[in-house]
Parts: structure tokens; sequence; C-alpha cells
């Protein structure tokens, strides 16, 4: 019997025994827990909760556990499990300027208001790799200042809006659309827009940020501020009357200072790009917030003429989930599709040898 | 029934048919607008689902919120119920919603279906519902939503022409053979899905009613039963089907839409039915006549 995809059912099981067998490796080796992925991996944990759309920690290092590491199979898992969820509340919007700082950087002022604050980084580490980790043990700890107190620290850019050096952002106080229940149109908005981005896959953010500092649609940008911190999560039910604190989440803020924008009629003033993200990350944010300013092209009537300007060429394909899905779609059957194909290539071909032969 | 249709067990750990009420609602109301405009893409919140994107979640939330505790589930891919992403849906709905499963074109209530339409005719009381990967069928002539949106409702379908001339004057044939342009009820040029164009006439004014889910793209849309649908042509270049010299080398069939295998290192090629169900009852017949 020549059919050649019998017995499905049993292939597809054995397939998924595998795998797990794969992912378990070798079981002399203890075996990997989902606390340890949490406390010791914490950056693809971010990187699975921001693309994931989901704050949990735990989750998302069960959904890299169990994606065997493969960050944008356990962004897939993490989505699919959020899909599940109902929704309760949207929160109120998060003030980043009140957040418990652990890292923040301005490279446009040598200092601001609260300091600079390197915090953990690989910024400034040779990148030597360091073979006292193939052996394990303990580290030295940081120098803290344990009587140290909070100061205030306003953002950076919002410094240089008071002086109307950079264009202010004013919030509408609309409904913002959830682009998870409501599919994108297009034309979007810049909210539908960072909530696209923020999802977005980091890699392409990157790329595509990438492509303006080297001419397409460039925008000189300044990284005005990063921040990573703590800051609370705020909802106002109905029912309350007044707003609760749910807790604090961890994320990264970037705040780009663009190129400025004038006219006749119109002071010069700079414009920014925006990203934020969960967790520490600082790529994604920087990609996000120079792919948000390129995205602005139309509200500062620049010429569209890159990829990184172009809404919909920019949302329709940074979602890593659909473009994983779509490609790897290609290994399924297409038998029909390319049997019409082969149809139609001799048929093609065979019209055309009997004009050269006439 | 026949023993090829079984009831399962549902997990209960799972909403009927795995998607929430609300959201079957939402999709449900997109529906009854796709019904009512035959072939036009209805936008729909379309939600994650548990397989990727691109192997029928569009189809899979569209049968998930139609889905009725007495329907009779059939799922095709390539035509072939074994193929393993037909084996991996049908399993996915006997888990989540308990229904009865059959290969049985006839039994079947409702068949999603991916690539191909069954050869045995459907019936008034069945449902199809195609899996979509592009909706748009002006999608690779221009690239923008924006404008394929304003295309459509402005009935501006003349670059679709100037393209089936184009392949005419290049080729001497209009060189689409899948996934074959149509209009439906005069009004909007749709795609038919990745169909092959042989199974074009089979959406002409089918008593069955057409449902089309496009997950990634969030789109839905639909042929009613018995709406006029007519594959794009010129005059003197009627739109035709494939035909083949050969005929299956299991059942014998003259008429279905064969895949060709290749069965040696010599290159050998054997023809067999896409169709396995109409395959297999065809030998079975032929048994029972001898």
């Amino acid at each position: 019997m020549y059919v050649a995809v019998k017995g499905g059912e049993q292939a597809i099981d054995n397939a998924h025994r595998l795998l797990a067998k794969k992912r378990r490796g070798d079981t002399s080796v203890t075996e990997l827990s989902v606390e340890q992925i949490r406390q010791q991996l914490p950056l693809a944990v971010a990187r699975v909760m921001s693309e994931g759309s989901l704050y949990d920690e735990e989750l998302a290092a069960l959904a890299i556990k169990q994606a065997a590491g493969d960050l944008v199979e356990a962004i897939f898992l993490l989505r699919a499990y959020r899909t599940t969820l109902p929704r309760f509340s949207p929160s109120l919007p998060i003030d980043t300027a009140q957040m418990l700082l652990s890292r923040r950087l301005s490279a446009t002022f040598k200092d601001v208001p609260g300091g600079q604050l390197l915090g953990p980084t690989f910024d400034y580490t040779h990148r030597l790799l360091d073979f006292a980790l193939l052996a394990e043990g303990e580290y030295p700890g940081p120098q803290t200042t344990p009587d140290a107190r909070l100061e205030a620290c306003p953002r950076v850019l919002g410094l240089l809006a008071k002086e109307g050096l950079i264009k202010n952002e004013s919030d509408d106080q609309g409904t913002v659309a959830d682009i998870t229940r409501t599919p994108l149109e297009f034309p979007a908005n810049r909210a539908q827009r960072l909530q696209a981005l923020a999802r977005g896959d980091e890699g392409f953010l990157l790329a595509l940020g990438y492509s303006t500092q080297r001419g397409y649609g460039r925008n000189h940008p300044f990284a005005g501020e990063i921040r990573i911190g703590d800051v609370e999560v705020w909802i106002d039910p109905e029912e309350l009357g007044f707003p609760i604190c749910l807790g604090s989440i961890e994320v990264t803020e970037c705040e780009m200072v663009n190129q400025f924008v004038g006219s006749a009629t119109e002071l010069a003033q700079f414009t920014r790009g925006y990203g934020l993200a969960f967790g520490h990350a600082e790529r994604k944010a920087m990609g996000m917030a120079l792919v948000d300013r390129a995205l602005r092209a139309e509200e500062f009537n620049e010429e569209i003429l890159s990829p990184a300007q172009q809404e919909e060429f920019v949302l329709a394909h940074c979602d890593n989930v659909e473009a994983a899905g779509f490609v790897s779609h290609l290994k399924l059957p297409h038998y029909v599709d390319f049997q019409s194909e082969l149809e139609l290539i001799r048929k093609l071909r065979q019209t055309a040898e009997g004009n050269r032969d006439e | 029934m026949n023993d090829l249709t079984q009831a399962p067990v549902r997990d209960p750990a799972y909403n009927f048919a795995y998607l929430d009420e609300q959201t079957k609602r939402m999709i449900r109301r997109a529906l009854l607008k796709a019904v009512a405009i035959p072939g036009y893409q209805v936008p729909f919140g379309g939600r994650e689902m548990p397989l990727p994107y691109g192997w029928g979640t569009g189809g899979m939330q569209l049968t998930a919120a139609i889905l009725g505790a007495d329907d009779v589930l059939k799922v095709i891919d390539q035509g072939a119920d074994d193929t393993t992403n037909a084996v991996s849906i049908r399993r996915f709905f006997a888990r989540t919603a308990g229904v009865a499963t059959t290969e049985s074109t006839p039994e079947a209530t409702l068949i999603q279906t991916r690539h191909r339409i069954p050869e045995t005719p459907l019936q008034a009381d069945q449902i199809m519902v195609y899996q979509v990967p592009n909706p748009e069928p002006l999608r690779f002539i221009e690239p923008s939503e924006t404008e394929t949106r304003t295309m459509h409702a402005l009935n501006d379908y003349g670059v679709m022409h100037v393209k089936l001339y184009e392949d005419i004057a290049t080729f001497g044939h209009i060189a689409t053979s899948y996934a074959y342009p149509v209009m439906v009820d005069e009004r909007y040029v749709m795609d038919p899905s990745p169909i092959p164009k042989f199974d074009n006439p089979k959406l002409d004014m089918s008593p069955a009613l057409m449902l089309f889910g496009a997950g990634r793209e969030k789109r839905l849309y639909a042929v009613p039963p018995f709406t006029r649908v007519t594959s794009l042509d010129f005059e003197d270049h009627p739109f035709e089907v494939q035909k083949w010299q050969e005929c299956c080398a299991i059942c014998g069939s003259h008429d279905s839409f064969l895949d060709e295998l290749i069965i040696d290192d010599t290159g050998t090629q054997r023809f067999v039915c896409s169709d396995t169900w109409y395959c297999a009852q065809r030998v079975e017949q032929q048994e029972s006549n001898q």
C-alpha cells in the first residue's frame, strides 16, 4: 500500500514521547526545576512574559521548561494559556515616574535629578567566557547601602517637556482597545500600535530599529532615558469607588529623544519614541522605541519611504507567534496544491513545446 | 451510523468545544454578517488557539463556534481523513466537545477541511468549514490591506483581470491552479481557500453552507446555500478544471482529483484519489457487487 501518511494517531503520540525524552536529556543529570529557571534565567522569563503578554514569572518559567528552551515556542504556550483567562478589569495607567528603580540611565544629560544608576547590566562586562561558571559556587554579593533612601526620579523627557523642547504626549482619556480581543485594523491608533509592538518579536523590532539608524527612515535617536524597576499596578473597580493596588511588576521603559520637527508656524521641538517591556528587557524596549518613533512619520509629516515607517508592514509582521505558525505550516502536506501546480506546469510546457515544433 | 462513527468522552476541564461562550457568540455574530453579505470578509476578534497559526486556527474557531453536541464531525486535510493535521484537529474536538466523528461524507453534519471539497456531493443540512491562510484574493497584487478593502468596496477588480490576462499573454493559460479566484453572487471577488480549481465548480449553487475562517488574518466569510459562485475567466479563455489521463490506481475513478505518487527510484508514477473516503467506499461497493 502506498498511501504515505497512514497511522497518523500513533505517529503523533510517539513523536510527543520522543520530544519529552529530548527535553529531559540524560536522566543521570538532575532535572531542571521551574523555580530554577525562574530564578536563574530571569531575562528569558522576561522576554516570554513580554511577548506572551502575560506577567506571570512561574508560568513563563514553566513554558520555557516545556519548550525545552525555545523561547518563541514558550511565548506561544503562554499566549495560548492567556487566551483562556477572563478579563476582570483594565488597570489604571502605570506611573513609571514612581517606580522603584534598579537601573536608570540617560545618554542625553551627564547628570539628572535622581542620578544615573548602573544597576545589573551586561554593559561594560568584557565578553570573555567565564570558565569559573563551569564550576558551581557562590559569588561575592554587590555592595549595598542599607540605609539608602529613595529620591524622586522625574522622567528625563518630562524635564525637556517643561521647557517646551519636546512634543508633549497627551492622554485623550479614551478607552484603550485590546488588540487581543478586537482585530487590528489600519490605520491603527498609537495605543494599538504600542500594544502590537509590546507583543512584537524582539529580533524583528531590533532589526527594524537598527535599519532606521542606518538610514532607512532615519530620525536621529538619543537614548533620553532607560529605566528598569518595580512599578505598582492599580485598578479602579466600578463597584468600589476607589482604586486599589494589585501589586507591583518589573518593567523596562525606554524613551528616545528624536529629531525635531517644526514649521514656519510652529517652533522646533524634539519628538519621542516609546518602548515598554516586562522585566529586564532593554534591547526590546529600545528597539520598540525606535520603531514607535519611525511609525509616527505620518503624524509629523515625514516622507514614508522605509519599512520601519510603514504601519501595515511592521504591525502585520511583528508577531512571532503568527509568523512562526505561518512559516511552520509549510511543513503540512500540500499534495493537492502541488499536484495542481504540476499539472499546470506540464500543460504550459506542452503548449510551449507544441508551439515551437510548429 | 456505521462503524466509522464514534462518540468519545468529553474532557470536562474545558468549556464545550474549548472556546468560552462569549467568544463563540462573537464569532457567530460575525458569521451571520458573513452569510448576509456573501463573499465579504468580516473582521473578527480571532483568539489564540492551542494550535499554531497557519495550521487551521481560523477553521477551528468557526467549528468551535457552531458545533453542537449532536453534530457529527469530519475533518480532512488534502482530502484525506488520516493525514496528521486532520487527525490532530479531529482529536481536539473529540476531546473538548465529545462529539461523534466520522470519515463518511454523507454522515457528517459538519466538515472541516483544508485544501479540498469532498467528491461526494454535499447536502442541504451540511456545513463546510474551510481553513484559510490568506483570505484576501487581491493580496498578491496589492499587499496593503487598506488598499484592498477599498478595492472591494468600490467593486474595483480591474487589476485581477489584468493579472489573469498577463498570465495568458505570458504562458498561454491562466497560471493559477489552486486558490483560483471566484466571483460570489456577482459582487465580491473571493479566495475559495487553496482548494484546487478542480473543486471550484462544487461551490456554485451548493445546497450546503460554506464558511471560511482565517485565524491569523482574523477574517471570516461565507457562501450561503444556493449562491452563484463563478470562477473568473474570459470569453475566449473559459475556465476549465484539471483532467488526468490516468485513473485512480485503487478504485479506478476517472473523475476524482488524483494525487501523484512516485513509487520507485526511476520515478514511476501512480495516481490515487485524494479523497480517501470516496476512494474507500468505491472499493467497498465494487467488492460487494462482485
